[in-house]
Protein backbone atom coordinates (compact mmCIF):
# COMPACT_ATOMS: atom_id res chain seq x y z
CA UNK A 1 0.00 0.00 0.00
CA UNK A 2 1.12 3.41 -0.84
CA UNK A 3 1.67 5.72 2.05
CA UNK A 4 -1.52 7.42 3.14
CA UNK A 5 -1.95 11.08 2.26
CA UNK A 6 -3.59 11.78 5.59
CA UNK A 7 -2.18 12.18 9.07
CA UNK A 8 -4.62 12.32 11.96
CA UNK A 9 -4.22 13.16 15.64
CA UNK A 10 -7.32 12.94 17.79
CA UNK A 11 -7.27 13.62 21.52
CA UNK A 12 -10.06 13.53 24.08
CA UNK A 13 -9.97 15.82 27.08
CA UNK A 14 -12.91 16.48 29.42
CA UNK A 15 -15.43 15.23 26.90
CA UNK A 16 -14.12 17.32 24.05
CA UNK A 17 -12.26 15.71 21.20
CA UNK A 18 -9.75 17.77 19.27
CA UNK A 19 -8.91 16.42 15.85
CA UNK A 20 -5.97 17.71 13.88
CA UNK A 21 -5.10 16.44 10.47
CA UNK A 22 -2.71 17.07 7.65
CA UNK A 23 -3.36 16.02 4.08
CA UNK A 24 -0.65 16.01 1.45
CA UNK A 25 -2.04 17.54 -1.70
CA UNK A 26 -0.72 20.11 -4.24
CA UNK A 27 -3.85 22.34 -4.03
CA UNK A 28 -3.31 24.05 -7.41
CA UNK A 29 -5.79 26.87 -7.95
CA UNK A 30 -5.60 26.74 -11.73
CA UNK A 31 -4.60 30.39 -11.80
CA UNK A 32 -0.87 29.89 -11.35
CA UNK A 33 1.48 29.89 -14.33
CA UNK A 34 4.39 27.61 -15.00
CA UNK A 35 7.32 30.03 -15.03
CA UNK A 36 9.21 28.25 -17.81
CA UNK A 37 6.43 27.60 -20.29
CA UNK A 38 4.06 30.40 -19.34
CA UNK A 39 1.20 27.93 -19.39
CA UNK A 40 -1.39 27.73 -16.65
CA UNK A 41 -0.97 24.87 -14.24
CA UNK A 42 -4.29 23.00 -14.27
CA UNK A 43 -6.44 23.24 -11.17
CA UNK A 44 -6.06 20.36 -8.78
CA UNK A 45 -7.46 20.86 -5.32
CA UNK A 46 -9.50 19.12 -2.66
CA UNK A 47 -13.18 19.97 -2.89
CA UNK A 48 -14.66 17.91 -0.14
CA UNK A 49 -13.48 16.64 3.23
CA UNK A 50 -15.69 14.56 5.47
CA UNK A 51 -14.92 13.69 9.06
CA UNK A 52 -16.75 10.84 10.73
CA UNK A 53 -16.85 9.87 14.40
CA UNK A 54 -17.66 6.16 14.47
CA UNK A 55 -20.37 6.21 11.78
CA UNK A 56 -21.68 9.71 12.34
CA UNK A 57 -20.67 12.72 10.26
CA UNK A 58 -19.09 15.40 12.42
CA UNK A 59 -17.82 17.81 9.83
CA UNK A 60 -18.35 18.22 6.11
CA UNK A 61 -16.01 20.76 4.58
CA UNK A 62 -16.10 22.17 1.09
CA UNK A 63 -12.91 23.76 -0.07
CA UNK A 64 -11.81 25.94 -2.94
CA UNK A 65 -8.34 26.55 -4.33
CA UNK A 66 -7.75 29.12 -1.59
CA UNK A 67 -6.78 26.50 0.94
CA UNK A 68 -3.01 26.18 1.29
CA UNK A 69 -0.92 23.39 -0.19
CA UNK A 70 -0.80 20.32 2.05
CA UNK A 71 -3.88 21.45 3.95
CA UNK A 72 -4.16 21.47 7.70
CA UNK A 73 -7.53 21.06 9.35
CA UNK A 74 -8.39 21.14 13.02
CA UNK A 75 -11.78 20.96 14.68
CA UNK A 76 -13.42 20.02 17.96
CA UNK A 77 -16.48 18.06 18.87
CA UNK A 78 -18.16 16.77 21.99
CA UNK A 79 -19.45 13.32 22.84
CA UNK A 80 -16.43 11.32 21.79
CA UNK A 81 -14.42 9.04 24.02
CA UNK A 82 -11.02 7.40 23.97
CA UNK A 83 -10.79 4.46 21.59
CA UNK A 84 -13.51 5.74 19.24
CA UNK A 85 -12.73 5.84 15.55
CA UNK A 86 -12.25 9.02 13.55
CA UNK A 87 -12.30 8.76 9.79
CA UNK A 88 -11.23 11.51 7.45
CA UNK A 89 -11.98 11.24 3.74
CA UNK A 90 -11.23 13.71 0.95
CA UNK A 91 -12.08 14.03 -2.71
CA UNK A 92 -10.51 16.43 -5.19
CA UNK A 93 -11.69 18.00 -8.43
CA UNK A 94 -10.16 15.16 -10.45
CA UNK A 95 -12.25 12.61 -8.59
CA UNK A 96 -9.29 11.25 -6.68
CA UNK A 97 -9.56 10.70 -2.99
CA UNK A 98 -8.27 8.99 0.09
CA UNK A 99 -9.49 8.15 3.54
CA UNK A 100 -7.91 7.14 6.80
CA UNK A 101 -9.10 6.16 10.24
CA UNK A 102 -7.51 6.73 13.60
CA UNK A 103 -8.41 6.05 17.22
CA UNK A 104 -9.08 8.84 19.68
CA UNK A 105 -6.38 8.98 22.34
CA UNK B 1 -6.60 -30.67 -19.77
CA UNK B 2 -3.65 -28.51 -19.11
CA UNK B 3 -5.07 -25.52 -20.96
CA UNK B 4 -8.39 -26.01 -19.22
CA UNK B 5 -6.67 -25.78 -15.83
CA UNK B 6 -4.95 -22.61 -16.87
CA UNK B 7 -8.23 -21.19 -18.01
CA UNK B 8 -9.73 -21.92 -14.61
CA UNK B 9 -6.88 -20.25 -12.82
CA UNK B 10 -7.17 -17.28 -15.15
CA UNK B 11 -10.92 -17.01 -14.52
CA UNK B 12 -10.41 -17.18 -10.77
CA UNK B 13 -7.80 -14.47 -10.95
CA UNK B 14 -9.89 -12.13 -13.05
CA UNK B 15 -12.92 -12.73 -10.85
CA UNK B 16 -10.95 -11.75 -7.77
CA UNK B 17 -9.60 -8.68 -9.53
CA UNK B 18 -13.06 -7.57 -10.62
CA UNK B 19 -14.47 -7.82 -7.10
CA UNK B 20 -11.65 -5.62 -5.89
CA UNK B 21 -12.45 -3.24 -8.74
CA UNK B 22 -16.09 -3.08 -7.71
CA UNK B 23 -15.14 -2.43 -4.10
CA UNK B 24 -12.82 0.38 -5.12
CA UNK B 25 -15.34 2.03 -7.41
CA UNK B 26 -18.04 1.73 -4.74
CA UNK B 27 -15.71 3.43 -2.29
CA UNK B 28 -15.07 6.23 -4.74
CA UNK B 29 -18.71 6.66 -5.64
CA UNK B 30 -19.78 7.67 -2.16
CA UNK B 31 -17.78 10.90 -1.99
CA UNK B 32 -18.60 11.69 -5.62
CA UNK B 33 -22.29 11.89 -4.87
CA UNK B 34 -21.40 14.40 -2.19
CA UNK B 35 -19.34 16.29 -4.74
CA UNK B 36 -22.43 17.17 -6.70
CA UNK B 37 -23.25 19.59 -3.91
CA UNK B 38 -19.95 21.45 -4.29
CA UNK B 39 -21.03 25.06 -4.88
CA UNK B 40 -18.85 25.76 -7.91
CA UNK B 41 -20.42 29.13 -8.61
CA UNK B 42 -19.69 30.41 -5.13
CA UNK B 43 -16.09 29.28 -5.27
CA UNK B 44 -15.67 31.17 -8.54
CA UNK B 45 -17.57 34.26 -7.36
CA UNK B 46 -15.52 37.44 -7.51
CA UNK B 47 -16.92 39.21 -4.45
CA UNK B 48 -17.52 37.96 -0.91
CA UNK B 49 -21.17 38.98 -1.16
CA UNK B 50 -21.79 36.93 -4.33
CA UNK B 51 -20.03 33.95 -2.80
CA UNK B 52 -22.16 34.10 0.35
CA UNK B 53 -25.27 34.55 -1.72
CA UNK B 54 -24.56 31.29 -3.50
CA UNK B 55 -23.72 29.33 -0.38
CA UNK B 56 -26.27 30.59 2.11
CA UNK B 57 -28.84 32.09 -0.24
CA UNK B 58 -28.19 35.51 1.20
CA UNK B 59 -25.31 37.94 1.28
CA UNK B 60 -26.76 39.84 4.22
CA UNK B 61 -24.71 39.37 7.34
CA UNK B 62 -24.88 40.86 10.80
CA UNK B 63 -21.58 41.96 12.31
CA UNK B 64 -20.87 40.05 15.49
CA UNK B 65 -17.93 40.13 17.84
CA UNK B 66 -18.97 36.73 19.18
CA UNK B 67 -16.96 35.32 16.31
CA UNK B 68 -13.29 35.16 17.11
CA UNK B 69 -10.81 35.04 14.27
CA UNK B 70 -7.28 34.08 15.07
CA UNK B 71 -4.96 35.04 12.25
CA UNK B 72 -1.59 36.80 12.13
CA UNK B 73 -1.55 40.62 11.85
CA UNK B 74 1.24 40.34 9.34
CA UNK B 75 1.63 37.23 7.21
CA UNK B 76 5.11 36.89 5.85
CA UNK B 77 4.04 34.23 3.40
CA UNK B 78 0.62 34.66 1.83
CA UNK B 79 0.63 31.06 0.66
CA UNK B 80 0.23 29.79 4.19
CA UNK B 81 -1.85 31.90 6.57
CA UNK B 82 -3.08 29.98 9.61
CA UNK B 83 -6.63 30.92 10.52
CA UNK B 84 -8.77 29.75 13.43
CA UNK B 85 -12.43 30.64 13.72
CA UNK B 86 -14.28 30.24 17.00
CA UNK B 87 -17.74 31.35 17.95
CA UNK B 88 -19.83 31.60 21.11
CA UNK B 89 -23.06 31.80 19.14
CA UNK B 90 -25.31 28.80 19.94
CA UNK B 91 -26.51 26.31 17.29
CA UNK B 92 -23.90 27.03 14.67
CA UNK B 93 -24.70 25.16 11.46
CA UNK B 94 -21.86 26.20 9.23
CA UNK B 95 -18.78 28.39 9.07
CA UNK B 96 -17.40 29.99 5.94
CA UNK B 97 -13.92 31.46 5.63
CA UNK B 98 -13.26 34.13 3.01
CA UNK B 99 -10.37 36.37 2.07
CA UNK B 100 -11.70 39.69 0.78
CA UNK B 101 -8.78 40.53 -1.50
CA UNK B 102 -8.49 37.16 -3.26
CA UNK B 103 -9.68 36.72 -6.84
CA UNK B 104 -12.06 34.06 -5.56
CA UNK B 105 -12.83 35.17 -2.00
CA UNK B 106 -14.57 32.01 -0.78
CA UNK B 107 -11.96 29.66 0.60
CA UNK B 108 -13.68 27.08 2.69
CA UNK B 109 -17.06 26.15 3.98
CA UNK B 110 -17.46 23.91 7.00
CA UNK B 111 -20.80 22.27 7.66
CA UNK B 112 -20.88 21.23 11.27
CA UNK B 113 -22.52 18.03 12.42
CA UNK B 114 -24.58 17.78 15.58
CA UNK B 115 -21.72 17.39 18.01
CA UNK B 116 -19.18 19.55 16.27
CA UNK B 117 -18.16 22.72 18.04
CA UNK B 118 -17.75 26.08 16.36
CA UNK B 119 -13.99 25.92 16.38
CA UNK B 120 -12.17 25.17 13.14
CA UNK B 121 -8.64 25.86 11.95
CA UNK B 122 -7.15 25.78 8.49
CA UNK B 123 -4.33 27.30 6.53
CA UNK B 124 -5.33 29.56 3.67
CA UNK B 125 -3.76 31.41 0.76
CA UNK B 126 -4.00 35.18 0.53
CA UNK B 127 -3.10 36.97 -2.68
CA UNK B 128 -2.58 40.33 -1.06
CA UNK B 129 -3.30 42.35 2.05
CA UNK B 130 -6.95 42.17 2.95
CA UNK B 131 -9.50 40.99 5.44
CA UNK B 132 -10.13 37.46 6.57
CA UNK B 133 -13.89 37.21 6.86
CA UNK B 134 -15.58 34.54 8.92
CA UNK B 135 -19.27 34.01 8.37
CA UNK B 136 -21.23 31.87 10.79
CA UNK B 137 -24.69 30.55 10.10
CA UNK B 138 -26.67 29.93 13.27
CA UNK B 139 -30.39 29.57 13.69
CA UNK B 140 -31.01 30.62 10.09
CA UNK B 141 -29.15 33.90 10.50
CA UNK B 142 -25.77 34.95 9.21
CA UNK B 143 -23.16 36.58 11.41
CA UNK B 144 -19.83 37.88 10.23
CA UNK B 145 -16.61 39.22 11.60
CA UNK B 146 -13.41 40.25 9.91
CA UNK B 147 -9.76 40.70 10.68
CA UNK B 148 -7.17 42.52 8.63
CA UNK B 149 -4.10 40.60 7.61
CA UNK B 150 -1.13 42.30 6.01
CA UNK B 151 0.54 40.11 3.44
CA UNK B 152 4.14 40.81 2.52
CA UNK B 153 4.55 38.08 -0.13
CA UNK B 154 1.43 37.12 -2.08
CA UNK B 155 0.38 33.50 -2.16
CA UNK B 156 -1.52 33.33 -5.41
CA UNK B 157 1.12 34.49 -7.89
CA UNK B 158 3.64 32.21 -9.59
Amino acid sequence: MAKSSIKIRAKERQGVVTVKCLISHPMETGMRKNKKTGKLIPAHFIQNVVARHNDKDVLDAQWGGGVSKNPYLAFKFSGGSKGDTITIAWTDNKGQGDSKSAKIK
Amino acid sequence: MNTDMKRRVFLKGSLAASTVGIAVSAGLLAPQTVLAAWPEKSFHAKSPKDALDGVFGSGQTEASNKIKIKAPDIAENGAVVPVTVKSDIPDVESIAILASANDSPLIALFNLGQNAMADVSARIKMGKTGDVIAVVKAGGKLYANRKGVKVTIGGCGG
